[in-house]
């Protein structure tokens, strides 16, 4: 879940800029002399694989969320009946469903927008400053990426709790409970979710920046642009393809956010309040066995993540990536 | 840092405000890990004391010898390098195979498999926990290092094929027709040939899934219902969470025994991959 990658967006300003268009097609050379079979020889083990642990889940996801999928079902022998659209229409009946998805939409939103102002201001910080602080900085952040999520939420929680805390002593909250109230429950899951997506993106963009020609910043710089205006003017219309990788790359991490949510707030939050639509479905479906009401909320995001991926290859596509 | 325009180079006050500003950002963003560390190493009487000081005067072992003694930990350690393991080489070796497949041969659905290896790293792996449960239930796999082991592989392939493509593309086709003249077999050239100079990118691919699946806290949490012997890692942490009070010593130990290997192999691959295919590979 944590596929947080430099190194694909990183290349890919030098490829787009230089890679001739005929490249990517493979030569048909010694590939025509051998039969046929030869590349389905080699995919065989990755499509087996896929099939039966990726394509053959999601096909019984679906089936689970048609179907009545309870306890009864699961360890009682019952038989399944079938649904229909039942559990949607279940589902998009409880108002808990559409609290549970604003808080998704909202939370992933203002994840994803403070992760890539923390990220693009950082790595262009990068830029004007020499080896020392900048080699303090990339540790640090390279600290903070290999982090374990999980780890990471446990520190996060212990640096803001309420007796022992580093943090409530420092800003003076005295026993302020943060995980008590809504918001502050999920500002501090933002703070952790920041702290570790960050890197990615400050690294991403950095390796963006360093590839823009010289001259061209320090025209702009003559010309007694501002930092923000030679970011704004400049630099992002250059970075835009690597800007549109960072942010789709953000929306589909920060939507799934699970073991965050989960660690820090104990399940969900007190009464659920700071559920998301990953930690719900499987409060559904493992906390009160309703299995199939479970699936139907993940068939939900599933379709939700599909329209932000298809707008993701169109976006590719026109930024000339060839595939 | 030749690239760092000139201008920027002059004006003396704003960069010393960068680079204090930098530090300072540094420090902040290193803050939480040096206080895990740091916490994990104080004594008991201080962890609990609402008088937290970012120093220890008397470090101090014993979270770290009630997290190796008490909690079995050893064992959820060896489990997840089994599990980490095993899914670096299994997943490196099929997305290998695959991504020479599809960079290195022109076929029908050739680039419809590469956009389905696209989507499919879009899956929310954690939506797909309930159809799993039932599939390792069904082949009784639940309990078994096998339930954390097979669906960590199938959900780092994509992602692997995908990255490796540029590494195996890498590998210039003129050293290809070099080996078939010279009588090699394909198998020869793909094992002892292109799989020796792919094997930075390898290392560079299996850094993902090695993360995601020492990391990975919802399976163990979901597979691993009954047979504590088989937790993982993350799962051994949770213990030290009580209801009415957490033991937050062990939790920064155990947190910081967790963290150290990520770092290791971070390290490690970082100065792996310098020795990349450019020194390799001499046209």
């Amino acid at each position: 879940m944590a596929y947080k990658t430099a190194a694909e967006p990183a290349v890919a300003p030098a490829g787009t800029a230089a890679r001739p268009p005929d490249t990517t097609a493979p030569p048909a050379g010694p590939a025509r002399r051998s039969g046929a079979w030869t590349p389905w020889l080699y995919l065989a083990p990755a499509l087996v694989v896929l099939a039966g642990l990726l394509v053959h889940p999601i096909y019984q996801l679906g089936l689970i969320s048609f179907l009545e999928y309870t306890q009864a079902q699961v360890s009682g022998g019952e038989p399944t009946t079938f649904q229909g659209l039942g559990n949607y229409r279940t589902l998009f009946a409880d108002s808990q469903f559409w609290q549970v998805l604003l808080a998704t939409v909202l939370f992933a939103a203002a994840c994803v927008v403070s992760t890539l102002a923390v990220g693009c201001a950082l790595a262009v910080l990068l830029t004007r400053v020499r080896a020392l602080p900048r080699l303090a900085l990339m540790l640090a952040a390279l600290g903070a990426w290999a982090t374990p999520a999980i780890t990471g939420s446990t520190v996060w929680v212990f640096l803001f709790d309420p007796d022992y805390g580093p943090v409530n002593r420092m800003l003076g909250l005295g026993d302020f409970s943060w995980t008590y109230g809504r918001l502050s429950a999920f500002a501090l899951v933002l703070f952790e979710v920041v702290w570790c997506s960050f890197p990615f993106v400050m690294v991403t963009v950095y390796a963006g920046i360093k590839a823009i020609p010289g001259e061209v910043l320090e025209a702009a710089s003559l010309d007694g642009a501002s930092p923000w205006r030679i970011w704004r003017s400049v630099m992002a219309p250059i970075l835009r393809p690597i800007l549109v990788v960072v942010t789709i790359q953000s929306v589909i991490w920060d939507f799934k956010v699970f073991t965050q949510i989960y660690v820090m707030t104990n399940g969900g939050g007190i009464a659920g309040q700071n559920l998301v639509l990953n930690v719900y479905a499987y409060q559904k479906a493992f906390a009160s066995s309703q299995y199939s009401l479970g699936s139907a909320i993940g068939v939900v995001m599933l379709l939700i993540l599909l329209a932000v991926t298809l707008v993701y290859l169109r976006l590719l596509r026109r930024e000339g990536e060839e595939i | 840092m030749s690239l760092i325009p000139a201008p920027l180079r002059v004006r003396r006050p704003g960069r010393l405000l960068a680079e204090a500003a930098a530090l300072v950002i540094a420090i902040v963003v290193a803050f939480p890990l040096y206080w895990m560390v740091l916490s994990a190493f104080k004594p008991a009487g201080e962890i609990q004391s609402t008088d937290a000081k970012p120093w220890t005067l008397s470090p101090s072992l014993d979270s770290f010898r009630r997290v190796f003694q008490q909690e079995e930990f050893g064992r959820y350690f060896v489990n997840s390098l089994i599990v980490a393991g095993t899914v670096v080489v299994a997943s490196a070796l099929i997305a290998f195979l695959a991504a020479t497949a599809v960079t290195r041969f022109r076929f029908r659905f050739r680039t419809t498999l590469l956009i389905m290896f696209l989507v499919a790293q879009m899956v929310p792996i954690e939506a797909l926990t309930i159809p799993l449960f039932f599939l390792m239930r069904d082949f009784g796999q639940l309990n078994t290092l096998g339930s954390l082991i097979l669906p960590h592989i199938a959900f780092s392939l994509p992602f692997a094929i995908w990255m490796l493509r540029g590494f195996v593309k890498a590998v210039p086709q003129a050293l290809e027709e070099a080996a078939y003249i010279d009588g090699a077999s394909r198998a020869r050239f793909l094992w002892q040939i292109l799989f020796p100079l792919v094997l930075p990118g390898l290392v560079a691919t299996s850094v993902f899934s090695f993360i995601s699946t020492w990391n990975d806290f919802l399976f163990a949490k979901s597979f691993i219902i009954s047979d504590t012997s088989q937790s993982t890692l993350p799962m051994a942490l949770l213990v030290f969470f009580k209801p009415d009070e957490n033991d937050w010593g062990g939790i920064m130990a155990a947190s910081t025994v967790m963290t150290v290997p990520v770092l290791v192999f971070f390290v490690l691959v970082q100065r792996r991959l310098v020795s990349g295919l450019g020194g390799a590979v001499k046209d």
